[in-house]
């Protein structure tokens, strides 16, 4: 160690330390360059798999993610709005990073889903069945629950009210309380449950010790997570209502219910 | 393998836990350890920078100039934990999911740090990168044990199988709700420590 030492300058400590950073720097843009086609398939895989669950396709399509997908569900941007569809690029479209430029996104005059901004473009994704008829609408939701934003999906059937599924695919509740919204005893909730009222009001919610028997508007609540069920609740009117998705309910609503969108 | 060799591979695990008996490294064994499988995935994480850390600073050893040497250190250590997070990311998505941020601070834990500074710098490669190794293996030994109690008694499972049927589900178990939070591990680190000291009470420090 001494002659090491007395052989340490300035110079020398320079060279070696810009040659270490050169290494480092070459091992960490190799790995993440080299893996990158590998971890966007990952996450498109991610998704994929839970638009095919919130649609209830899951299970028929085994261990075939992509074909399936591929085959049934068809991505559709809409202009939130007005409701109608519009051009764009699905596949790079993302809600958050839209919500952050201000030329993307509107500020919610009722904020109730903690969002602050929300974007001014939504993907949707239409899936049909085997005869080639629409059978559930996919509509992404976004939402603060008790300690982050939970990102999720709501499957509804062509009249856009009955529901076939709520489905959670990101989200840091506490494990055992919050997180059991991706309980499958709960999830088996949903299914049939109504989002609007004769007045086209967004009136579903989570019920507090649980939902009376024939109520079509609510859900059981999340027992120990008060805060998370409240969470879903303002999430879901916030994205069925007028400064989500509503106008896009409104406009298509019949043309749907006619098989007319494609 | 000689018995130096085993001292430095095995040692770790009972006789000098980095968690139990240096008390290194307790932050990340809080937060992930609520399920066996998030345990042994940090395990297996940890374990590969500690030994690959080591291995490449014990190259260097003789080259490293003493006055920035936590600096390569760090930018060694650093860069394997980016490299681990990127396999990760790329092969199995879904723990990635939930490890990402714990993967990151691997680089802040002080076993890694340690080993580098405390034995890598004075032995020669090969056997750093065992100490490198068996320090995992402590490492790995502490989680597995905090999340083997906490995911069976919090969510009534051990590997996502289950083993007791919760009231949600319609059984009998009802989850413990302490278990589930993360700072019930420095309870099951508290005993553990306390076993093996009634084991081996020699590591009982003097007053």
């Amino acid at each position: 160690m001494s002659d090491t030492k007395n052989k340490e300058t300035f110079g020398k400590t320079v060279i070696f330390v810009f040659i270490i950073c050169l290494v480092c720097a070459a091992l960490v843009s190799i790995s993440a360059v080299g893996l990158k086609p590998l971890q966007q398939a990952n996450k498109l895989l991610d998704k994929q798999t839970k638009i095919l669950e919130a649609s209830g396709l899951l299970e028929k399509a085994g261990s075939d993610i992509v074909g399936t997908y591929g085959k049934f569900v068809t991505a559709k941007m809409i202009d939130l709005k007005t409701g109608s569809i519009i051009d764009g690029n699905t596949d790079m479209f993302d809600e958050r990073s839209d919500s952050r430029d201000a030329n993307k996104s509107t500020k919610p005059e009722n904020d109730m889903a903690g969002l602050s901004r929300r974007a001014d473009r939504a993907v949707i994704y239409l899936v049909k069945n085997d005869a080639g008829q629409l059978d559930t609408i996919v509509l992404p939701i976004v939402g603060s629950g008790l300690w982050d934003l939970m990102y999720g999906f709501v499957g509804l059937a062509p009249d856009l009210n009955t529901v076939r599924s709520v489905v959670y695919s990101d989200l840091k509740e506490t494990p055992g309380l919050g997180a059991e919204v991706l309980n499958p005893k709960w999830k088996a909730l949903w299914p049939g449950k109504k989002m609007y009222n004769e007045q086209g009001e967004p009136v579903i919610k989570l019920v507090k010790g649980g939902a009376k028997k024939g109520d079509v508007h609510g859900v059981d609540a999340l027992s120990g997570a008060t805060l998370t069920s409240n969470g879903v609740t303002k999430t879901l009117q916030f994205w069925l209502g007028d400064e989500g998705y509503g106008p896009f309910v409104k406009v298509n609503r019949e043309q749907i219910r006619n098989g007319g969108l494609n | 393998m000689s018995s130096d060799n085993k001292k430095v591979l095995f040692g770790p695990v009972i006789d000098n836990n980095p968690i139990a008996l240096q008390v290194l490294g307790v932050c990340s064994a809080l937060a992930v350890t609520s399920s066996m499988a998030n345990a042994l995935v940090m395990t297996i994480a940890v374990m590969f920078v500690t030994a690959f850390s080591n291995l490449f600073i014990s190259l260097i050893r003789n080259q490293i100039p003493s006055s920035v040497r936590i600096i390569v250190q760090m930018a060694i250590i650093a860069s394997l934990v980016i490299v681990v997070d990127q396999v990760l990311k790329a092969f199995s998505y879904q723990l990635s999911k939930e490890l990402s941020v714990f993967i990151g601070l691997i680089i802040t834990n002080c076993i890694v740090m340690g080993r580098a500074e405390a034995f890598a710098m004075k032995e020669k490669p090969g056997i750093s990168f065992l100490d490198g190794i068996g320090n995992g293996l402590g490492y790995g030994f502490v989680l597995m044990v905090v999340a083997f109690f906490r995911e069976l008694f919090g969510f009534g499972e051990i590997f996502g199988i289950e083993v007791f049927k919760l009231v949600q589900n319609d059984g009998w178990y009802q989850g413990n709700g302490l278990l589930v939070l993360p700072f019930s591990s420095f309870f099951i680190i508290g005993f553990t420590i306390w076993a093996i000291r009634q084991w081996k009470p020699e590591q009982v420090e003097e007053d």
